[in-house]
């Protein structure tokens, strides 16, 4: 699960880690005013889960109210990477001396939480990490021992010359790897940390990705999700216990079993059509879900056709079927639909199925070749 | 011949009165696994479906039964303490299947395991069979047929996928092993390809990939490097659209955007046979074993 910025930053500050402050707005008028309140220079930050958006337009300075009243006007009309913005982090300029660059992120490779850190922080920092890699520190945490003192100095002197500051950036990377624990974080980034001209450390952005299978035993990172701020499909797939993902094109796919989903889709394009989603309905299947799965597909207009790829090993291939024949008499198609359908039950599905006018494929190419005609209008091949 | 199970091992079950674990110890009961005990607290001394005995904890199960695998369907937020359970009990071979165990856990879970000397399949993953002689886990039996050509892929409903397209092509099968999905797990793809290489059985490998990580890209090179089989591989996601990526730490931690094009390259350039689609993993097989 994405948090936003100035979520992250709460977090972060309740650890101890020096973060200017900073206020929500969700009009221009109110960036206005929590503009006016700080007085000075202030910046606009689009607050959207998506990376990138200083380079879309969603990071603004403002010298006046007016003007970050402006700015945030302009920001809360735009959408980056196709997620609408709405809400602001306004937040006094700071003097920026230097950027540094700190994120920890659970590696495959090592299988432990990795700190990596640079002096050369700022947008550019994947470029600095591919062309100087020399620029980059990492260092694999113990899970046991946690970043001790010792080590948090070396990353810190890595950053910092100045003692002082080497010491300051210790402790933010401790405070940072307590909030990272503490929130069952993924990732958890500072980019940029900053020296200021007096001599002083802080983070100014804060960028947490809180690992979904946490959530349970955490309840109040989990009542951080800002579901207005997700794609209105994605959450009601979610609410539906169904992983869901949008895309454009016009082959609605029902598919059990993440790899079998990547895998149609693929076989879709290999045979001229394009995908109107990701869908996976997961391992144990029922009824219901397969009526949830048909709800959210068919709101999709662009949909033209619907495939049913479902190989039943725990999934019971009857119950899908079950849930295909539910869905439609609640709701008859107006697309056509093509059922692949083998495994646990099958001859029950089967049954199930011709006893209410619909019919099923076995072999899975078949069947995409057939759904992709259908969507496309051509001819089956 | 097979790798990591066959006919000789004896397998506990933890979580065996649960719905998934009883529905999965009857399932491989059915197949022939020697299920030789279960583990749940609190109902030790029972007896499963009459004749399999309930211990209330691993390490007796082990003393008793002389256990040498376990398979675990607890749930997720218990799967850490089942998987250390089992190491501490010595259990040379453990397999979770649980889906949704924090990564956080794994990163303890996978230095205690190591250190006890046990090796973990999973979590998150379908387990693994050797067609004809055990079953540890939930891949369906009668897709799988006895034969020379070992599988492991990251996936589950899309290896059955492919076992049932090579079944159907008459391609039995020495092992089908499921790693799981997870970004931490215990046994990777090296670590199969390294054991189908020393099988005398296994003549020739399929290995199954999906979008994400660097995990393909270095088992084909170790393809190169050490494996005198031919090895041939399919990787799901071509299509996947490009996320919306929170943060740079990803992309800098490995150096890679783990898209199915890096994978099928480094597959080409590595001398692993790359099917464009499941189906072709036969074709390619076919033309490997000539």
């Amino acid at each position: 699960m994405n948090i936003h910025e100035y979520q992250a930053k709460e977090i972060f500050r309740k650890h101890g880690i020096p973060i200017p402050p900073g206020e929500i707005a969700i009009t221009a008028e109110e960036a206005e005013s929590i503009a006016m309140s700080y007085g000075g220079t202030v910046v606009v930050k689009a607050q959207v889960h998506a990376g990138g958006r200083g380079k879309a337009g969603g990071v603004k300075l403002a010298k006046t109210p007016e003007e970050a009243r402006k700015v945030a006007r302009d920001i809360l009309k735009l959408k980056i990477k196709d997620l609408p913005v709405q809400k602001v982090l306004v937040t006094p300029a700071a003097d920026i001396a230097t950027e540094a660059y700190a994120g920890i992120i659970v590696d495959r490779a090592s299988k432990k939480a990795v700190f990596m850190v640079s002096p050369a922080g700022g947008i550019d920092i994947e470029e600095v990490a591919a062309k100087t890699p020399d620029k980059i520190l990492r260092h694999a945490v113990d899970p046991r021992y946690g970043l001790q003192g010792f080590e948090a100095m070396q990353l810190g002197f890595f950053l910092y010359k100045d003692v002082k500051q080497a010491r300051a950036a210790a402790k933010i990377l401790q405070q940072l790897y307590a909030a990272f624990v503490a929130s069952g974080a993924s990732l958890a980034e500072i980019n940029p940390l900053v020296t200021t001209p007096t001599g002083e450390v802080i983070a100014l952005d804060a960028k947490m990705v809180v690992d979904d299978n946490e959530l349970d035993r955490l309840p109040e990172i989990a009542a951080l999700r800002d579901e207005s701020s997700e794609e209105r499909s994605e959450v009601a797939a979610r609410e539906a216990n169904l992983t869901f993902i949008k895309l454009d094109g016009n082959v609605g796919c029902v598919v059990n079993g993440a790899g079998l989903a990547m895998a149609t889709m693929d076989l879709v394009k290999y045979y001229g059509g394009e995908p109107a989603n990701f869908l996976d309905i997961g391992g144990s299947s029922n009824p219901e879900k397969v009526v949830n799965a048909l709800r959210i597909i068919t709101s999709d207009p662009n949909v033209k056709a619907i495939l049913f790829n479902i190989f039943g090993g725990i999934t019971r291939t009857d119950d899908v079927a079950n849930g295909i024949v539910t869905a439609i008499k609640e709701n008859p198609l107006k697309v056509p639909l093509v059922i692949r359908l083998t495994g646990t039950n099958e001859e029950i599905a089967l049954k199930i199925l011709t006893e209410n006018g619909l019919s099923a494929m076995t072999d899975m190419d078949e069947a995409v070749k057939k759904a992709v005609a259908l969507a496309t209008g051509s001819k089956v091949a | 011949m097979s790798i990591f199970v066959d006919k000789n091992t004896r397998l506990l079950v933890q979580g065996i009165t649960g719905r998934d674990g009883s529905f999965h110890a009857k399932q491989m009961i059915e197949y022939g696994t020697q299920v030789v005990g279960g583990v749940t607290p609190g109902k030790g001394g029972q007896k499963f479906e009459e004749k399999v005995p309930i211990f209330n904890t691993v390490a007796e199960a082990v003393k008793q039964t002389g256990a040498n695998a376990t398979v675990i369907y607890v749930p997720p937020m218990f799967a850490a303490d089942a998987m250390m359970e089992a190491a501490d009990a010595r259990i040379p071979f453990i397999v979770c299947i649980t889906e949704g165990v924090p990564v956080l856990d794994m990163t303890r879970v996978y230095l205690y395991v190591r250190e006890k000397g046990s090796r973990l399949l999973g979590p998150n993953c379908p387990g693994l069979i050797s067609p004809g002689e055990s079953k540890v886990g939930i891949i369906p039996g009668r897709i799988c047929t006895p034969g020379p050509i070992g599988l492991v892929s990251r996936s589950g409903t899309l290896t059955y996928e492919v076992v049932y397209q090579m079944t159907r092509a008459k391609m039995g099968q020495t092992t089908c092993v499921g790693i799981g999905g997870d970004p931490i797990n215990g046994t990777n793809f090296i670590d199969c390809l390294e054991a189908f290489e020393k099988d005398a059985k296994t003549t020739a490998v399929v290995m199954i990939g999906e979008i994400g990580g660097t995990d393909e890209q270095d088992a084909a090179k170790f393809v190169k490097e050490k494996m005198t089989k031919p090895v041939v591989g399919f990787i799901a996601g071509q299509t996947a659209p490009p996320g919306r990526r929170m943060g740079h730490a990803g992309a800098i931690i490995s150096g890679s955007a783990g898209t199915a094009a890096e994978k099928m390259q480094a597959f080409e350039e590595n001398g692993v046979g790359v099917a464009k689609r499941p189906i072709d993993v036969v074709d390619l097989l076919k033309r490997a074993m000539r």
